[in-house]
């Protein structure tokens, strides 16, 4: 038997018209579509499932109250919550681990915004060498970090009296550790705007480097910046191995340590800190310049008109 | 092309700059080999050459944004050789848009105007002055990506006047615009400087706008300053072969070159029959290649012409031919496209040399 040709895709209608039959892939088609959205829908269900649940668990852990022997249960009370309050080396612990977080973010911004900006206007052959050294502390343990800094941190307890035992001295070392991720988030904003040029176009209005950095250049990398400070303020929020094997008390040594006489609390904490986290975010975001203002030149079109 | 009066130079208000011998070294490159170059006060310099010849290392170094190794820069006189970029005074307009995004066009342009103390009222009505001046005094609230790129170079122009600089410098300023825009601006920032009289220097590649825009086109090469002169005789008499080659079209056509006989008469060339005078400079003996311009080649129809056409350009007023000699050396006639007709492909011509001075060097 011979086919004519296009036999399998029209037919004649009985009116005389011509039909056009359903292609034979159009059905399997939408099907394959519907088991890819249900295949997405099941993935996304497990990644938000892997993240939310243990936020969950910790909501629900620090939210029991006492147990009911009447009821065989946990009724939920915010106790755990209200108890913070009632930690005073808990308090001492966010508050220190604030004023590292806030010293950090100054410290590392201080000394990778001009080097930066420097190394891009005047020694762009030198901007791996940077990226080098800002990238090592990722490879360096924690631990051999330590090994190497304690008897620093030992001279500085003996010889600067409390400023130098304090727990803000961390902001010494945090500013090393955040350095590879500050340095991406920078270096990525860097990039995306023509630094040198806008530097030599500050300087030959009559701007100084100080100028030209802080004027020029700092407010076109908003966004690099914050993220910066953002990535530093969650690790130094995070920061546990090297304040516990140097002794001071951060808010996560003093989780850990509440954590063994009253994990209700310790739990209310750490998800507190989560939440904190989340809001600086969020704000974070909400700062950040948008991606609506760039890119929407206009054309030479409306430069005529 | 832009007209350009012979030498506004003498009417303006700016100062005089000095290049004093000036040596610049990258590693091992040399990018700038003894550059001298007096500019006149008010006039505009265009420095023209190909990437690498190290017109923009001379600008920077005017501009203090880059070093100098050895000599000296006097601008009005006085030795600016080591004064930082930000004490000198003068006014850039870079190749790559160089507004601050984060500013509207009224702040970029007093923003150097802020940095001079200058209070916010007169601030104000100083860039609205230089923004009208540029026609752009309806988009002071702008920020640059509202702006396009023809409008951003004008802003950075205005920028550039508002602090009333010493010096104007404009690094390739056009180079990122498309042809008609181009076009344009060259020729509106011509009339604003001549208008206020400053003492420019305008690097660029582009050689109509070089010739187009300066009281003096200097070309350079391998960081040397080949020539420097108003641009009618830089494009009739070139001085050097790299010259004569690099700033408009030449063909190249054998010739027997003869010295000039006793008693000072020029050398001159035997060219596809016609005895043309040789340029000062030019190979002078034997075997040479003349370079022709096309406008100096004139193609007569002849059934039993030596030439044939290979293919006519319209271009306007204006007509090019490229032309096969009975040698096979391929060359471009330019006429008037009125002179054009009975030319078409496969046409038998006779080409002659119309007997201006040529600069012919040896292969």
């Amino acid at each position: 038997m011979t086919a004519s040709p296009g036999a399998g895709l029209g037919a004649v209608a009985p009116g005389g018209g011509a039909l056009v039959a359903r292609p034979k892939g159009a059905g399997q088609g939408r099907r394959t579509s519907r088991n890819q959205k249900l295949v997405r829908f099941v993935v996304l269900l497990v990644v938000l499932g892997y993240l939310i649940l243990p936020l969950f668990s910790m909501l629900e852990f620090s939210t029991r109250g006492d147990f009911d022997k009447a009821t065989k249960s946990f009724p939920r009370s915010l106790q755990s919550y209200q108890a913070i309050f009632t930690y005073p080396n808990l308090i001492d612990g966010i508050v220190a681990s604030l004023q590292i977080a806030v010293l950090t973010v100054f410290g590392m911004l201080l000394l990778l915004v001009p080097t930066m900006v420097w190394t891009v206007v005047r020694v762009p052959r030198m901007r791996r060498v940077i990226e080098f050294l800002c990238l090592l502390p990722l490879a360096i343990p924690a631990i051999v970090i330590v090994v190497g800094i304690a008897p620093i941190y030992r001279w500085m307890g003996q010889n600067l009296g409390a400023a130098g035992g304090s727990p803000l001295t961390l902001a010494l070392i945090d500013i090393i550790l955040v350095l590879p991720y500050s340095y991406r988030a920078i270096d990525s904003s860097l990039r995306s705007i023509d630094t040198a040029t806008l530097a030599d176009a500050a300087r030959s209005l009559g701007a100084g480097w100080p100028r030209t950095i802080l004027q020029v250049i700092v407010p076109n990398i908003r966004g690099g910046i914050l993220s910066a400070s953002v990535l530093a303020v969650a690790l130094v929020l995070g920061e546990f191995t090297i304040s516990s094997l140097l002794s001071f008390n951060t808010v996560q040594v003093v989780i850990f340590l509440l954590g063994k006489r009253d994990p209700f609390v310790s739990v209310a904490v750490s998800l507190a800190a989560l939440v904190f986290a989340f809001i600086l975010l969020f704000v974070i975001s909400r700062f950040a310049p948008g991606a609506d203002r760039r890119g929407q030149r206009a054309t030479e079109e409306d430069s005529a008109a | 092309m832009t007209s350009t009066s012979p030498s506004p130079a003498t009417t303006g208000h700016g100062v005089a700059v000095v290049f004093e011998d000036m040596h610049r070294w990258y590693g091992q490159v040399h990018a700038l080999q003894g550059l001298s170059l007096d500019i006149a006060p008010g006039e505009l310099i265009a420095l023209l050459g190909p990437s690498g010849c190290g017109k923009t290392t001379a600008l920077r170094a005017l501009g203090g944004l880059d070093e100098v190794d050895l000599g000296r820069i006097l601008v009005d006189g006085k030795d600016m050789t080591h004064v930082p970029a930000n004490k000198r005074n003068m006014g850039i307009v870079f190749q790559a848009y160089s507004l601050f995004p984060n500013m509207t066009a009224r702040d970029n342009v007093a923003y150097g105007l802020r940095l001079r103390g200058v209070d916010g009222a007169t601030r104000k009505k100083r860039a609205d002055e230089v923004l009208d001046l540029v026609g752009l005094a309806q988009q002071a609230g702008r920020y640059p990506h509202q702006m396009s790129g023809g409008q951003q170079q004008r802003v950075a122009l205005a920028r550039a006047l508002a602090i009333e600089p010493s010096v104007l410098l404009l690094d390739e300023p056009l180079s990122a615009l498309d042809a008609k825009v181009r076009r344009s601006l060259r020729e509106e920032i011509r009339r604003i400087q001549i208008m206020v009289g400053i003492t420019t220097l305008f690097v660029t590649h582009d050689q109509e706008e070089a010739l187009a825009m300066g009281d003096r086109v200097g070309v350079m090469s391998a960081g040397r300053l080949e020539q420097i002169a108003v641009p009618s005789e830089l494009y009739d008499r070139p001085q050097t072969k790299f010259v004569a080659e690099f700033v408009g079209l030449t063909n190249r056509i054998g010739g027997d070159a003869e010295s000039g006989a006793g008693g000072g008469a020029p050398a001159a060339v035997s060219v596809l029959g016609a005895r043309v005078e040789l340029l000062p400079g030019s190979a002078d003996r034997g075997h040479v290649t003349a370079l022709v311009r096309p406008e100096n080649l004139r193609l007569t129809r002849a059934d039993d012409g030596a030439a044939r056409v290979l293919a006519v350009s319209f271009l306007g007023s204006l007509c090019r031919a490229q032309v096969a000699l009975r040698d096979e050396t391929i060359v471009v006639a330019q006429m008037a496209a009125s002179d054009s007709t009975g030319l078409y492909p496969g046409a038998a011509v006779n080409v002659g040399v119309i007997p201006a001075p040529v600069f012919a060097v040896t292969d």
